[in-house]
């Protein structure tokens, strides 16, 4: 499984990033091979767009569930179109690494 | 000579629609004057001016539709969309048209022809008279958050180059709405207010005027509030201070209620006209030196 995570930094320690399309990197967590890897986000840098840049990225590599604060209109309807799940930290997730744990263990509030 | 003149401020609430409506009732007297309020965001002249329209029409943006059938999921439109109005999700097209700017790009790229254009409804325009006066304005729908193309089509459809003096009243803020109202402006009439915050904003106005090269002069309004920054930066620029008005409960209890400043204060009917005369004279200097 896939995972994507939005993040202040490039490395599994660091702060979760509570807004999707504005977050700073989004790091890629694979639970097969437990490999990190960090991506700068496409849709930060973007003047309109940026939740359906991000999103567009998250698709592209072949993420089952994403992870975030909150998902805007047009990244929720890419990613319920892309049949990606979308997780929320809602205040439990401190690091991107323990949102993973949290993922894993099925403790994350889904996004309706 | 036809004059089209822009009223703008930078900082919002200054009191643009008071200088414009008043402006446009003071020359309309004597002159052939059309009004275009470019605020499509909130347009508030036709409570001062009392407009009947007889004219209305969609403002529209067009807006990709794929058809999946012919569409071969190349990704070459959203390659080449630089809004993300349009997202390549598994086997299909998805398109977000509140953030289409309508430029046509995905439809002129595709390599197959799959793309056509349709048209989105944005708001409206109102065309109509304020007694001798033309009157239109725009009307963004709410929840639609792109402005530039209805102020782009409202300035198409009224902007008359046979009109004598032509009034737009601009949008607040300096951004891509109050650009597109100053496109092609012979004049601005910036209204500020005498505090650090009108000052910083006005400072953003006159650099897009910089850039355009159209001249600008100043009316300061609720003048005696704040300080004596916005004096010194309008001399320091060069930038002449046409009009003042004094911060005055009267002045606002009669606005409130949707009475045009020069019949609250008739006097200022006088000022206008010397205001007018300046940028009279501004835009033939200009002419001539050029």
């Amino acid at each position: 499984m896939i995972l994507f995570i939005s993040a202040q930094e490039s490395n599994p320690q660091s702060p979760v990033n509570e807004r999707f399309g504005r977050c700073e990197w989004l790091m890629k967590f694979d639970t097969e091979t437990s490999a990190w890897e960090a991506f700068e986000n496409p849709g930060v840098t973007r003047s309109g767009g940026a939740g359906v840049a991000a999103a567009q990225f998250v698709i592209d590599h072949k993420a089952d569930v994403v992870i975030s604060g909150a998902f805007g209109p047009n990244a929720s309807g890419a990613f319920r179109a892309g049949k990606v799940t979308m997780k929320l930290f809602n205040g439990q997730a401190a690091t991107v690494e323990q949102a993973a744990q949290l993922c894993q263990e099925d403790k994350l509030e889904s996004f309706a | 000579m036809a004059i089209q003149i822009a009223v703008t401020s930078g900082k919002g609430g200054t009191g643009k629609t008071t200088v414009s409506t008043s402006l446009a009732l003071s020359l309309a007297v004597e002159h052939d004057v059309a009004f275009l309020d470019c605020d499509v965001e909130a347009p508030n002249a036709h409570i001062f001016l009392q407009p009947t329209f007889n004219h209305h029409q969609d403002a529209v943006i067009r807006i990709p539709e794929v058809d999946a059938d012919v569409c071969t999921l190349c990704g070459k439109c959203v390659e080449v969309c630089q809004f993300h109005a349009l997202a390549k999700i598994g086997t299909s097209i998805l398109t977000f048209p509140q953030l289409c700017h309508g430029c046509g790009s995905c439809t002129w790229n595709c390599p197959v022809g799959a793309i056509t254009e349709v048209p989105n409804p944005i708001g409206v325009l109102e065309c109509g008279a304020a007694n001798s006066m033309a009157f239109s304005h725009g009307v963004l729908s709410i929840s639609e958050p792109m402005a530039t193309p209805i102020i782009r089509q409202l300035k198409k459809k009224a902007l008359r180059p046979d009109t004598e003096i032509t009034i737009l009243d601009s949008p607040p803020g300096a951004s891509c709405s109050v650009v597109e109202t100053l496109r092609g402006m012979d004049f601005a009439l910036l209204v500020t207010e005498p505090t650090p915050f009108g000052l910083h904003d006005l400072k953003q106005i006159t650099g897009i005027l910089n850039d355009f090269n159209i001249p600008a002069g100043v009316v300061i309004n609720r003048d005696g509030i704040g300080d004596n920054q916005t004096d010194d930066y309008l001399a320091e620029q060069g930038i002449p201070i046409l009009m003042r008005i004094p911060f005055s409960v009267e002045i606002a209890a009669g606005l409130s209620a949707g009475t045009p400043l020069i019949e609250i204060a008739p006097a200022y009917r006088k000022e206008f006209l010397d205001i007018y005369t300046h940028i009279d004279e501004c835009i033939l200097a200009k002419k001539g030196g050029k």
